[in-house]
């Protein structure tokens, strides 16, 4: 009992000599099967009371070995499985194996099956992000916002499964462009949604954004500073929410991205509360985008010129783009057959994830789901 | 275990026609793209610029190789001078930003193991690719201490080729549970395959398949 007055943390709320709690350390288990950790990851905590000093991450739980698989698969076939590393966000993650393949091939996607793959892309990202927000509240308790961005996010899913037959893991893109021709109404079905979730994000920012509970739990929590980011390579909304104005589609942009007019939202703090408001910011800007991209997509082909049995040169590419979680990429190295010799997936929720210990160290076992919530991790991405 | 690499070798056909399947392919739509002047049937050239000249002057035959493959810029370095070269590229030219790390097997050379650093530098909105060469069993100097993100990063190549790093601060199976025999994304490990004892011993079945 008198060793464990020695730690700061008793000392401040009970005298040295009359704690009445023995503040050994306690390592507890978070997971995997908890319904915050978002999948099935496991946390391990060690904690001095309610205080974190330490966690380890035990991931791999759905670890399906997709850079194996794609080894034994023809590039085309390996296309769908892409679509379940990150599954709310599929389509990024098609859009980035089809640019990796199609530098390798030399080829480049049509104008018009580029801009409708930022279209798909960027309701993909705001599909995304309406999910994230809606568990994120869950999370800390708040349960309204998951029904409103669920009831939004439907609208989307729609127009997908409209485009394609399927809602969640579309396979959208094809090597060389899209198999799809947009149906009749799509522009229409695109600006009707722009027009009808533009007022939504304000109503989301009504529920949360001074809503004092909500400031409380997410300002000044799991900060981690723009240098930090860098120093850990996490990227995306929670780099970009520590300060540093980077965003792949401006600083290297892929699929015309550099056509269209928008901006990179950026916070202060780098805290949870910053990165809330950076990702509503992105909604907007995403918003702009698809807008720009639907009322400008050009006639032509939607395929380029591919041939049907794809031999890449041998060589080696890395691409990457800007998913929702960050940087997405692909590194495809080929040996000049018909199956990628090496497919390595740089995902970003597991360079996130890794952040994590850095994050709570020193906050409150409350704040570790906030934390988790924050990095908007998907488990089968982290694993894949 | 890589000692059998010849004779479980998936079979995958060496290429017979790299250069000859490129011209079936010109894109209508390519002239945008291609950020330099890189045309189809693409090989390699070299990479020059004051980075490089400066690296091969320091370095001298370390620096392997210094090339451009589709306007992306790799360097070859010897596994000797590595670490010194990333720290390097760190310190003074300002990649701060680990990227990746992987690595490729190819069972038939006598070095079989490329290991490569995906590195980004904010300032110069720069990405290069560092390549070194390995023999089954050696190991490289860990960059933990050089960019924190290494750590995981560095944990999946040991799980998945079992490449070690010397220095790591906690090297041990990342996506793989801590008992698993095998590194399964080396090339003699058959898709099929899985550690049976493993998985009867801790999940009381038979086959996970």
């Amino acid at each position: 009992m008198t060793d464990s007055t020695k730690s700061g943390f008793y000392q401040e709320t009970a005298g040295p000599d009359q704690t009445f709690l023995d503040a050994n350390e306690l390592v507890l288990n978070m997971g995997p099967q908890h319904p915050s950790t978002h999948g099935v990851l496991r946390v391990i905590l060690r904690l001095d009371g309610e205080k974190v000093l330490g966690t380890e991450c035990v991931i791999g739980y759905l670890h399906r070995g997709v850079e194996k698989i794609a080894e034994n698969r023809t590039y085309t076939m390996f296309n769908p499985y892409v679509d379940r590393m990150d599954y709310v966000a599929a389509v990024s993650n098609g859009l980035g194996y089809c640019l990796a393949v199609e530098k390798l091939l030399n080829i480049e996607a049509p104008p018009r099956a580029a801009y409708i793959r930022v279209v798909l892309t960027e309701l993909n990202r705001m599909a995304s992000h309406q999910l994230w927000l809606g568990t994120h509240a869950l999370d800390i308790g708040a349960m309204t916002p998951l029904f409103y961005t669920f009831r939004d996010r439907e609208e989307i899913l729609k127009i997908y499964e409209k485009y394609c037959g399927a809602r969640l893991t579309t396979h959208a893109f094809r090597i060389g462009g899209t198999l799809y021709e947009t149906y009749d109404g799509f522009e229409q079905d695109v600006n009707n949604f722009v027009k009808f979730v533009t007022p939504k994000i304000g109503e989301y920012e009504e529920l949360l954004t001074t809503n004092r509970i909500w400031v409380e739990r997410t300002k000044g929590v799991g900060v981690l500073s723009g240098k930090d980011c860098i120093d850990f390579g996490v990227t995306g909304p929670v780099l970009r929410a520590g300060g540093v104005k980077w965003d792949l589609r401006k600083a290297q942009p892929y699929s015309m991205y550099d056509k269209f007019d928008f901006e990179i939202p950026t916070g202060e703090n780098g805290d949870t509360f910053d990165r809330y408001i950076v990702r509503i910011a992105e909604m907007r800007q995403s918003l702009r985008i698809i807008d720009q991209a639907v009322n400008s997509i050009p006639a032509g082909p939607i395929m380029a010129k591919v041939p049907k049995v794809m031999k890449p040169a041998v060589g080696e590419v890395y691409v990457s783009i800007e998913a929702p979680k960050g940087e997405l990429g692909y590194f495809v190295v080929s040996d000049g057959s018909t199956q990628p010799y090496r497919v390595r997936v740089r995902p970003p929720s597991f360079v996130n994830l890794q952040a994590l210990d850095k994050m709570v160290r020193g906050a409150l076992v409350a704040d570790v789901v906030a934390v988790i919530g924050t990095l908007d991790i998907v488990l089968g991405e982290v694993d894949r | 275990m890589a000692d059998e690499t010849t004779s479980k070798d998936q079979p995958k056909p060496p290429e017979s026609k790299p250069a000859a399947e490129k011209p079936a392919a010109p894109p209508a739509a390519k002239a945008a793209a291609a950020p330099s002047a890189k045309p189809a049937g693409p090989t390699p050239q070299p990479w020059e610029s004051e980075m490089v000249a400066k690296f091969k002057a320091r370095f001298g035959s370390g620096i392997r190789e210094a090339s451009t493959y589709v306007g992306q810029n790799y360097m070859v370095v010897d596994g000797s001078i590595v670490y010194e070269a990333l720290q390097l590229l760190r310190e003074d030219e300002g990649f701060d930003y680990c990227v990746d790390i992987t690595a490729v097997h190819y069972p038939k050379r006598e070095e079989q193991f490329d290991l490569v650093w995906i590195l980004y530098s904010f300032p110069r909105n720069e990405r290069i690719r560092v390549k070194t060469l390995l023999k089954d069993g050696a190991s490289v100097p860990s960059v933990v201490a050089i960019w924190s993100t290494a750590n995981w990063l560095e944990r999946e190549v040991f799980d998945m080729f079992g490449i070690g790093f010397d220095g790591h601060p906690d090297l041990k199976r990342i996506l793989l549970p801590d008992g698993w025999k095998g590194h399964p994304l080396r090339k003699d490990y058959p898709i099929l395959q899985q550690d049976t004892e493993w998985v009867k011993i801790n999940l009381g079945i038979e086959s996970g398949q």
